[in-house]
């Protein structure tokens, strides 16, 4: 391992309480606690965040651009799973 | 999928407004091109750092000092977000740094210009980041996603270092008679290097083309050229400070001012190494990233300490 090549972590911060962590970059560390520190002063200068997750890339499986299309397919042909499929008559009330 | 079907797809996602993403096919010249701009971008960050950490240490005020110093870490900030959005297309941040320090990567001119009084620092923040931010924000509508979100990021920071330099100016210009005399000074040394750091004009580029069809360049560089100086001159105008151009007029007619002729053969001796400053700033580079090897080699042996007596546990 060459000394500025560190292993890569995805940095993700969660920028009010009740709200997802979002995505924001990427850090090099030799470990999980210096990632969080570089991800700190590299993303969270200005308050953006109170709470990060650093992960290492080499962890995350990403499903691919590619293959997209038939990936989410599955979903596409039940359009009976959104309310807007049912027809409701006029005058019936909280449904 | 056939290649010209996937640049056929490529560019109408381009067209459409959309973004692409790491994992998503490119053409090869789509690709190195990023890389080119993106790293020479990332370089001139943190070789932007030298020239102002110069003045740390001697900025006037406490005050100053402070917003120096964030403003310099910020800087390197920005060379760490461009570095990890240009890795993303392929290529080690080790591999850019070598290329830096081994003089074969270009990073932007204007940091070859020395910063001789406090002045300095002001115009740099004023004029320096004031271009920078032109041509940025036209960047971050650019369509490869990571670089597009960095740009975001990098310009909303950029805001600051452009009014903490204004500030500095102001406050010169409304000072002792050597005071506004070390601004107007700054101004007339920092005001060519600073419209020709956009760049020459763009009919000497033959890739402009497909560039700006890809999103990859999104105005020529005269259009942002010419945005920066109708935003400067009435902020010097303001401060009572002389753009130091005798040929620069408003033209009532276009709305826009007209400048007099630039110095391009400055720019390109600069750019091919021979300004002020090249060899001191790269020098200074190296030697930062020999220095931080100590660091680097601690930070690598804690970490395998405290894995292993993680195990131990």
């Amino acid at each position: 391992m060459s000394d500025t090549q560190w292993p890569l972590w995805e940095v993700f911060v969660q920028g009010n309480p009740g709200i997802p962590h979002k995505h924001v970059g990427s850090v090099h560390a030799p470990d999980a606690e210096m990632a969080m520190q570089n991800a700190r002063d590299v993303y969270t200068r200005r308050s953006e965040g109170i709470s990060i997750w650093v992960v290492p890339a080499a962890a995350i499986s990403a499903s691919s651009p590619e293959d997209q299309g038939a990936f989410f397919e599955p979903a596409n042909d039940k359009p009976y799973r959104h309310p807007t499929f049912y027809k409701i008559p006029e005058g019936v009330k909280y449904l | 999928m056939e290649e010209s079907k996937q640049l056929e797809q490529f560019e109408a996602k381009i067209a459409a407004g959309q973004k692409i993403e790491p994992k998503d096919w490119m053409p090869e010249a789509y690709r190195k091109q990023l890389i080119r701009m993106m790293s020479q971008h990332a370089h001139s960050e943190i070789v932007g750092m030298l020239p102002e950490g110069n003045w740390i240490t001697r900025a006037p005020s406490l005050r100053r000092k402070a917003i120096l110093l964030a403003k310099v870490q910020d800087e390197g900030g920005h060379g760490l977000y461009l570095y990890s959005a240009a890795e993303t297309l392929g290529i080690d941040r080790k591999e850019l740094l070598e290329q830096l320090h081994s003089g074969k990567a270009k990073y932007s001119s204007i940091f070859n210009y020395p910063t001789l009084t406090w002045a300095d620092i002001g115009a740099i923040g004023w004029l320096v980041d004031g271009a920078a931010i032109m041509n940025q924000t036209a960047l971050a509508r650019g369509s490869y996603g990571p670089y597009s979100r960095a740009m975001v990021r990098i310009c909303k920071e950029e805001s600051f270092h452009n009014r903490q330099g204004y500030e500095i100016m102001m406050h010169l210009a409304q000072g002792t008679p050597e005071q506004k005399e070390m601004a107007q000074d700054a101004f007339n040394r920092w005001w060519w290097p600073s419209i020709m750091m956009l760049g020459p004009s763009d009919d000497q580029s033959p890739n402009s083309e497909q560039l700006m069809r890809w999103k990859v360049k999104m105005e020529s560089n005269d259009a942002i050229r010419e945005r920066f100086i109708d935003r400067t001159v009435p902020q010097a105008d303001f401060i009572g400070l002389k753009v130091p151009d005798p040929a620069m007029k408003f033209n009532e007619k276009t709305g826009h001012y007209e400048h007099g002729p630039i110095n391009w053969e400055e720019f390109f001796e600069v750019i091919k190494g021979n300004g002020v400053c090249n060899a001191i700033r790269l020098k200074a580079r190296v030697e930062a990233d020999k220095k931080g090897q100590w660091v680097r080699e601690a930070a690598t042996a804690y970490a395998a300490k405290q894995a292993k007596e993680k195990a131990m546990a």
